[in-house]
């Protein structure tokens, strides 16, 4: 178990080494940011002093070697726009996605969760099937196209929500959040409803498939026997073994969420990191892009690391050999 | 099961498997049709491939001929007429242009991106996974690997480090849907690869000292056909959806060929003083498109081999 842990720990920091080879070398070698960020009416002198202050006219592996040894340090240079360290830039809009991507998680269980267990429950009932139905279009309904959508009708039609930042935000330790403020949860409201979309539709089927399995098999049918309630047969006996995989959904799709909310961001001009990210690329601003690709890697490979680990200690047939 | 069965016991005989395959194409047909889902899924596909396919015949307007717009028609609301009289049956957006032709020429962009991305990750990814199935040992590890790695990140990450990396652009766009829908295919055609091999035909075939390249590509792979046709399908309509999304961040399609994300996009400016249309109409589209080719792989699903598909 141990050994395993430490080889699974040695892969994870091998796979963030390579990543940040393909992402730096990628990111350096397409596109010229001396081009896009230095003024054309300057003079050479001043041109090579701004190229030397960005440190762009160091060789290639001199630049990566460097951006290493940041990195180690949480350092990724300065961004080019911002002319602040790129990881506050992007940690300063860390928050405002947090928030947007645990509320629209906090939706898709809500809503998903007990619809899923009401179709898996009686699928034969009309309203079973018109919720199915609802679920495949929440699949393919495009998220940005929705957005627009839910723009149009409660922010220009209805007028009833805002469409556009964050409103007004409250501090609790020491970030603003917007869910505390009245105005800010307007705000949220209809980017949550926007990134939840997709989620709940997940998390209807998932919960839905589950419970046609749990239900067939032998201890739901001896609590049956036995003249359990029904409401503790759902809760108790379905709901429990539900569970361990919605949970790990749950937690997988989270970083998934996290990387969606570019969409929703950029449409409701929501000030996260996603929406950073986009402009980024747009300005070729390439330290915030590199901080940001970084930062997805090490979530997403310490996630499933996590993920892994929990099934062991949750499921002891599971083992971590690679071949399950 | 009947149908696996049957393919099984044709496989070593390939060439006399065809006239049962003709046999068997009517109730095949009659079975697939049964569901009305698939029936309206199959006829949105073919009203969306007509229309695509048939576009600059069909369409009121060529709307990316300058000579054809006329800025006096900029912004109408659906159902009213032009200048000179001609009738624009959705409006038109901030040029001039028909949003209904708009939408024709858009629907071939989309499709061209989203079919030749879904076929070259489905060829790439195939190869690969049939490759890690037949060949086993070290290659299957390390491009499993690959697969768990690639399959651990959303793809609109990997699409977005793609673009990051590579720049905004239509073919860039394609690059970045293959890299990030090439594992799925990987991962199917492996697993059904994994299960194919161990039969007697595979067996048989390796006794007859069938070189492996030919026992890979007419004995093991047309046998793996039905779950990645399945996965194919709906690749397709992903990529056409992860192509609007890229392009309507403005990573994608170049200006003169818009695609429909590019088109919604087009009136999002418009959409907040109350032109809906402009925006409206193109989702329209692409929704019928994608939950068209969604209905259809849905069915097909069930039809090929349910236990295999998933």
């Amino acid at each position: 178990m141990v050994t395993t842990l430490i080889r699974r720990i040695i892969q994870a920091g091998f796979v963030i080494l390579a990543m940040t080879v393909i992402v730096f070398l990628g990111v350096n070698v397409i596109g010229n940011p001396v081009d896009i960020l230095i003024n054309p009416d300057l003079n050479q002198a001043e041109r090579l002093r701004v190229i030397e202050s960005l440190g762009l006219d160091r060789p290639l592996w001199q630049q990566y070697l460097s951006f290493l040894h940041g990195l180690t340090e949480g350092n990724f240079g300065n961004s080019f726009v911002y002319s602040k360290p790129a990881l506050d830039v992007i940690l300063e809009r860390l928050p405002a996605t947090l928030e947007l991507a645990l509320c629209a998680m906090v939706i898709a269980i809500v809503v998903g969760l007990p619809l899923g267990l009401y179709a898996g429950l009686y699928p034969n009932r009309v309203s079973s099937r018109v919720i199915m139905t609802g679920s495949i279009l929440g699949f393919s309904l495009p998220t940005f196209w929705v957005g627009l959508m839910l723009i149009l009708l409660f922010a220009v039609q209805l007028g009833w929500l805002p469409s556009n930042g964050r409103g007004e935000t409250a501090m609790l330790f020491g970030v603003r959040w917007s869910f505390l403020t009245w105005d800010g949860l307007s705000h949220l409201l209809l980017p949550a409803l926007n990134l939840a979309l997709f989620k709940t539709s997940l998390i209807l089927r998932l919960t839905r498939a589950g419970v046609q399995e749990v239900i067939m098999q032998d201890y739901v049918k001896f609590a049956r026997a036995k003249g359990l309630r029904e409401s503790r047969i759902i809760l108790v006996h379905i709901l429990k073994n539900l569970m361990i995989p919605v949970v790990t959904i749950i937690g997988l799709e989270f970083g998934s969420l996290i990387a969606f909310s570019v969409v929703t961001e950029s449409i409701f001009g929501w000030p996260g990191m996603g929406k950073l990210i986009i402009d980024s690329i747009n300005l070729l601003d390439r330290p915030v892009i590199v901080a940001y690709l970084m930062m997805m890697v090490v979530l997403f490979v310490s996630l499933n690391f996590i993920i892994d680990v929990c099934y062991t200690l949750l499921d002891p047939r599971v083992r971590l050999d690679g071949k399950g | 099961m009947e149908s696996k069965i049957a393919t099984e016991a044709e496989s070593p005989t390939a060439q006399t498997g065809r006239s049962s395959i003709g046999r068997r194409i009517w109730p095949a047909l009659r079975h697939f049709f049964s569901s009305p889902a698939a029936l309206v899924g199959c006829i949105g596909l073919v009203v969306v491939l007509f229309t695509a396919i048939f576009a600059p015949w069909i369409a009121p307007q060529n709307p990316y001929d300058l000579l054809q717009l006329d800025i006096m028609d900029s912004r109408l609301p659906p159902g009213s007429e032009s200048f000179s009289g001609v009738p624009y049956l959705l409006g038109t957006d901030g040029q001039g242009r028909d949003i209904l032709s708009g939408i024709m020429y858009g629907l071939r962009t989309s499709l061209i991106v989203g079919i030749a991305s879904a076929f070259a990750a489905a060829l790439i990814g195939t190869t690969l996974g049939l490759m890690a199935a037949y060949l086993g040992a070290r290659t299957e590890n390390f491009m499993m690997r690959l697969v768990d790695l690639q399959l651990s990140f959303p793809t609109i990450l990997m699409a977005l480090m793609v673009l990051a990396i590579l720049g905004n652009g239509v073919t860039n766009v394609v690059l970045a849907i293959i890299v990030a829908e090439w594992a799925t295919y990987a991962r199917t055609a492996r697993g059904t690869a994994l299960v194919e091999r161990e039969k007697e035909y595979i067996d048989a075939a390796r006794c007859l000292r069938i070189p492996g390249r030919r026992v890979l590509l007419r004995h093991l792979l047309p046998n793996c056909l039905a779950p990645i046709i399945v996965i194919a399908t709906m690749q397709v309509a992903r990529a056409i959806g992860l192509e609007a999304t890229l392009s309507f961040l403005g990573l994608g399609a170049s200006v003169t060929q818009p695609s429909l994300g590019m088109l919604i996009s087009n009136g999002y400016q418009y959409l907040l003083s109350g032109l809906y249309w402009i925006s409206f109409y193109p989702g329209i589209a692409l929704l019928i498109t994608i939950v068209s080719i969604n209905l259809v792989g849905d069915r097909l699903r069930d039809v090929l081999n349910p236990r295999n598909a998933r």
